[in-house]
């Protein structure tokens, strides 16, 4: 299997890529720091009893009067900003990565059943994923976490939001999934192991799912690459505006938010690591989503 | 002296797997109001040859050989800016589909005075009325009243002399119609074909006809060039390459023209199909394919001698040549 | 041509009603206006009362229509959080949202469209690849950090330009402009240009795209085979044809804008209708929330109608039906 993997035309155009190198690079440092970040962080930013309100506002190291405790410096707590960083992108990729893969259930659901049976449902489920299509996704999760928010009690959302985020940003996702999928499956309805399916009474369920399924991926992969990185920008987004996770649990777009209060005082470094670090891993993923649409894509070969 | 003089043309296009030569040592020559066909399988390298001779080898396409010579001046080293003044004005250029040829945002009369414009001084009001008269040339009906409709207005045919017209406003000398009918409906290609013979032959203008359509050459051309795999097979009047092929390839490919004049019991058919760039034979490209090849075929490349009144790149025509 | 408008609005209205249903849903079932209305202390007959006054108690299609009647009437309730009318709210906002977005947008257009086309031609120059490197690193910044990170080099660095607020305004009667007084104009760069650096990039790239699929057509090498200079060739004929898939594009982007715009409101602190949806989402303000929802499906409708009528102008093919040119 890797053999086969590493002698693929796939492989051998990543290998040619520096920039697709670059990223996947990236992108697995940003993992493996982020996943293992109570193991990695120089320190726990939740952890109360070890922060001093002396350390408050160090600069990074590299700075004149910067701690070398501290590499990126510290907030207005003493937390450290590295270690926030590393817990803070664990929260972002968790809530990307979950959010995308609620997003694809959904839509590669509704795409295959809109595909595959036609007539009705299928101008039905249509319609529906155009009107959303022809709003902003930003718009539609900060409406569903608007209502959610005010459906919820206090309390009970609070301990929620995580949950809620991902449901909003996924809703606000689903639609470009159905719309592909839609197509390749009409492409597939037609072919012949699918005639031949039908013919020996195969259920409709277990042709999209197990039949065509595997067939209309391809795409499915690049959409949700490109869409990890959406999903953790809209995370941030809404964090930022404060709509987002709370500053008890922070995701990057927490930090920006909180951080930019310092911006004017001259703690730039607050605000714009945490900036950085999402930048580069939203660039990474674009990249490597880039890299990849262009490698599945036939045509351009 | 010949208008167009083409002598050992070599195209190449640098690729991931090495040089490919798509055109290996062409030679043509077009006199003055001359109709040249020129003929081959698709592949054989026709629509290059124009391609090069107009200086619009798409990239990475490069012509790495050879000279082409228009009035004896030396044109496949002019540069595009320098070419530029040339394309319209000495060398127009008929494509294939109508359909696409024509810019679908710019009426037709536009299309027209902005050619004119470009290599004529021109005042507005003359291009127009010129662009007129041009239309009325080509057939168009009620040119007046249509020179400002859009290319979506007409029918195929129609947008075909348009762009025979446009090719031709600026009254170049040679015009290169790269297989001008192979777009459009059977019915209309004998009307196009008879009105570009009409045009040219008025405004005495030289044509390189491209096609692959043997019976469309028979009609127009005063000579032919048969191309096989990049290079010239044969190359000779009209008449003599129909009725007394030299080339063994010419000879195939008039066998398997069906004839109303002659009866025919069966149509006769080359075996096997043209070398991909990638696997070209040595020797003469056409041997595996060719009923009378022998040793020397394998080997050596012929080059065009003269058979009859044609020339034929065959070694079944060179034993004096060779024995000397 | 009037034809197609009306067909083009007739199209249009399912997508509001759907819109307008969404929003009365949301007006409606989501939280409890009678509780937000009457506060704590109230008696059961006041609370009735309400009910009644409201409609609260007539049925649910019967609720709807007059949802969607009072809203054609401009009337979108009470916000929960300001006690005032959302309308009256909105419309105090628009003008500097719409301010914003109009000049975020002619910023992308302006500058975006120049380097699409330049990239388009010197596809291989190594200042094309530059410019298309830095559109990726462009699409990949999030606004909000491009905002703060401007504030930072242009506000607290360079001391150039304010870094919140709309600055001075003019009153125009229903209208307030900032585009008359030196410090409007000035407030308005920081924010129009990090709303447009997305459009901007998505601009360049699309022209770019367009352009080289156009410059492969038959049209052009037709063109450059008649000795069409390159100067005409390039602006004239391959422009032009770029411009019909743009059209859309850059219309549909106005819309977006409007919805980007609530991020970078929130960073510049720009008192728009953004900065107050914000608010209102962070306080359950539904009233506000579902009148945004219809205003934006409004806005969107007409630029919908407002691009199909420029691809009229451009492009022939849709302006003159096929005409018997046999």
């Amino acid at each position: 299997m890797l053999g086969r993997f590493l002698d693929s035309d796939v492989f051998y155009s990543f290998r040619r890529n520096p920039l697709a190198v670059g990223s996947a690079i990236i992108l697995v440092c940003v993992l493996i720091g982020s996943v293992f970040s109570p193991w990695l962080a120089p320190t726990n930013p939740f952890d109360l009893a070890s922060l001093n309100v002396m350390d408050s506002f160090n600069p990074p190291a590299f700075m004149p009067d910067g701690a070398r405790a501290n590499l990126l410096g510290t907030d207005e707590q003493g937390r450290d900003v590295l270690s926030s960083i590393m817990y803070g992108t664990r929260v972002s990729l968790f809530v990307g990565v979950l959010a995308v893969a609620f997003a694809i259930t959904l839509g590669v659901t509704v795409g295959l059943v809109a595909g595959y049976l036609g007539g009705f449902v299928e101008s039905m489920l249509m319609r529906i994923t155009d009107v959303q299509l022809s709003f902003p996704s930003i718009l539609i999760a900060l409406l569903v976490d608007g209502i959610a928010r005010a459906v919820l009690p206090r309390e009970l959302h609070n301990s929620l939001e995580l949950y809620v985020l991902i449901f909003a940003i996924g809703i606000s996702g689903w639609p470009q999934f159905a719309r592909t999928v839609r197509g390749s499956t009409m492409v597939e309805r037609n072919k012949e192991y699918v005639m031949a399916a039908r013919v020996i009474g195969i259920g409709s369920a277990r042709i999209m799912f197990s039949h065509i399924l595997p067939n209309v991926l391809g795409p499915v992969l690049v959409i949700a690459t490109l869409s990890l990185g959406q999903a953790i920008l809209a995370e941030a987004t809404l964090s930022f505006l404060g709509v987002g996770l709370p500053p008890t649990e922070p995701s990057l777009g927490t930090l920006i938010r909180i951080g930019q209060n310092f911006l004017l005082s001259g703690e730039w470094w607050v605000t714009i690591f945490p900036g950085i670090a999402l930048a580069l891993m939203v660039l990474a993923i674009n990249l490597l989503g880039d890299w990849l649409r262009d490698a599945l894509n036939p045509r351009l070969r | 002296m010949a208008l167009l003089d083409v002598v050992d043309l070599v195209v190449e296009f640098p690729t991931r797997r090495g040089v490919l030569r798509a055109l290996d040592g062409v030679s043509l020559a077009i006199e003055p109001g001359e109709v040249l066909g020129v003929v081959g399988e698709s592949g054989a390298g026709k629509s290059l040859t124009g391609a090069a001779i107009i200086g619009l080898l798409e990239p990475p396409g490069r012509v790495a050989g050879g000279q082409i010579l228009l009035n004896g001046e030396r044109i496949d080293t002019k540069t595009q800016e320098q070419m530029r003044p040339l394309r319209g004005k000495q060398i127009g250029a008929i494509f294939q589909d109508p359909l696409t040829t024509l810019n679908p945002l710019y009426s037709i009369g536009r299309q027209l005075v902005e050619t004119m414009q470009t290599h004529m001084k021109l005042s507005d009001r003359d291009a127009r009325a010129r662009a007129i008269k041009w239309l009325e040339e080509v057939g168009i009906p009620a040119a007046a009243q249509r020179i400002d409709a859009y290319p979506h207005q007409f029918s195929g045919g129609m947008r075909q002399r348009v762009v025979i017209a446009l090719a031709l406003c600026a009254e170049p000398k040679l015009v290169i119609a790269d297989e001008p009918t192979t777009a459009l409906d059977v019915s209309i290609q004998a009307q196009i074909i008879t009105l570009l013979k009409r045009i040219t032959r008025e405004h005495g203008t030289s044509v390189m006809l491209i096609t692959h359509d043997m019976g469309v050459i028979a009609e127009t051309a005063d000579r032919v060039a048969v191309m096989y795999a990049g290079r010239v097979a044969e190359i000779g009047p009209v008449a003599e390459v129909v009725k007394h092929p030299a080339h063994p390839y010419t000879e195939g490919l008039m066998g398997s023209i069906p004839s109303l004049t002659h009866r025919v019991d069966r149509l006769r058919q080359i075996d096997g199909s043209m070398p991909r760039l990638t696997a070209i034979p040595t020797g003469c490209a056409f041997n595996p394919r060719c009923d009378k090849v022998f040793d020397r075929c394998r080997r050596h490349r012929p080059g065009l001698v003269p058979s009859g009144k044609t020339q034929a790149a065959c070694w079944l025509y060179a034993t004096e040549a060779a024995n000397g | 041509m009037f034809a197609f408008i009306v067909s083009r609005l007739l199209q249009a209205i399912p997508v509001l009603l759907v819109v307008g249903f969404i929003s009365f849903g949301m007006f409606a079932f989501v939280g409890d206006p009678i509780l937000f209305m009457l506060g704590q202390d109230f008696t059961v007959e006041q609370k009735e009362a309400l009910i009644r006054q409201l409609g609260l108690d007539q049925p649910f299609l019967v609720q709807y229509g007059h949802y969607l009647w009072a809203a054609l009437h401009g009337n979108f309730g009470m916000s929960y959080r300001l006690a005032r009318p959302v309308s009256t709210l909105l419309l105090e906002r628009l003008p500097a949202t719409a301010e914003l977005a109009l000049s975020a947008a002619a910023f992308a257009m302006i500058v975006g469209m120049p380097l699409g086309v330049y990239t388009g031609i010197k596809r291989d120059a190594l200042s094309s690849r530059l410019i298309l490197m830095f559109s990726l690193v462009g699409v990949s910044l999030p606004p909000f950090l491009i905002g703060i990170l401007m504030i930072l080099i242009f506000a607290v660095l360079l001391g150039w330009l304010p870094s919140f607020g709309r600055g001075e305004v003019v009153n125009l009667g229903i209208w307030t402009t900032g585009f008359l007084t030196w410090s409007g104009i000035k407030a308005l760069v920081l924010p129009a240009i990090s709303l447009g650096l997305f459009p901007l990039t998505l601009n360049m790239r699309l022209v770019r795209a367009e352009m080289l699929e156009v410059l492969r057509s038959d049209y052009i090498k037709f063109a450059k085979a008649r000795g069409i200079s390159q100067r005409a060739i390039y602006f004239g004929h391959a422009l032009k044809n770029t411009l019909v898939p743009v059209i859309t594009i850059v219309g549909l982007q106005i819309g977006g804008l409007i919805a980007f715009a609530i991020v970078t409101e929130s960073v510049f602190q720009w008192p728009g209708m953004g900065l107050l949806l914000v608010q209102s989402i962070g306080t359950a303000d539904i009233p506000v929330m579902s009148a945004y929802l219809q205003l934006i499906a409004v806005l969107f409708v007409v630029i919908n109608l407002l691009v199909d009528l420029l691809y009229y102008a451009v492009d022939p093919r849709l302006r003159i039906g096929r005409g018997g040119g046999h």
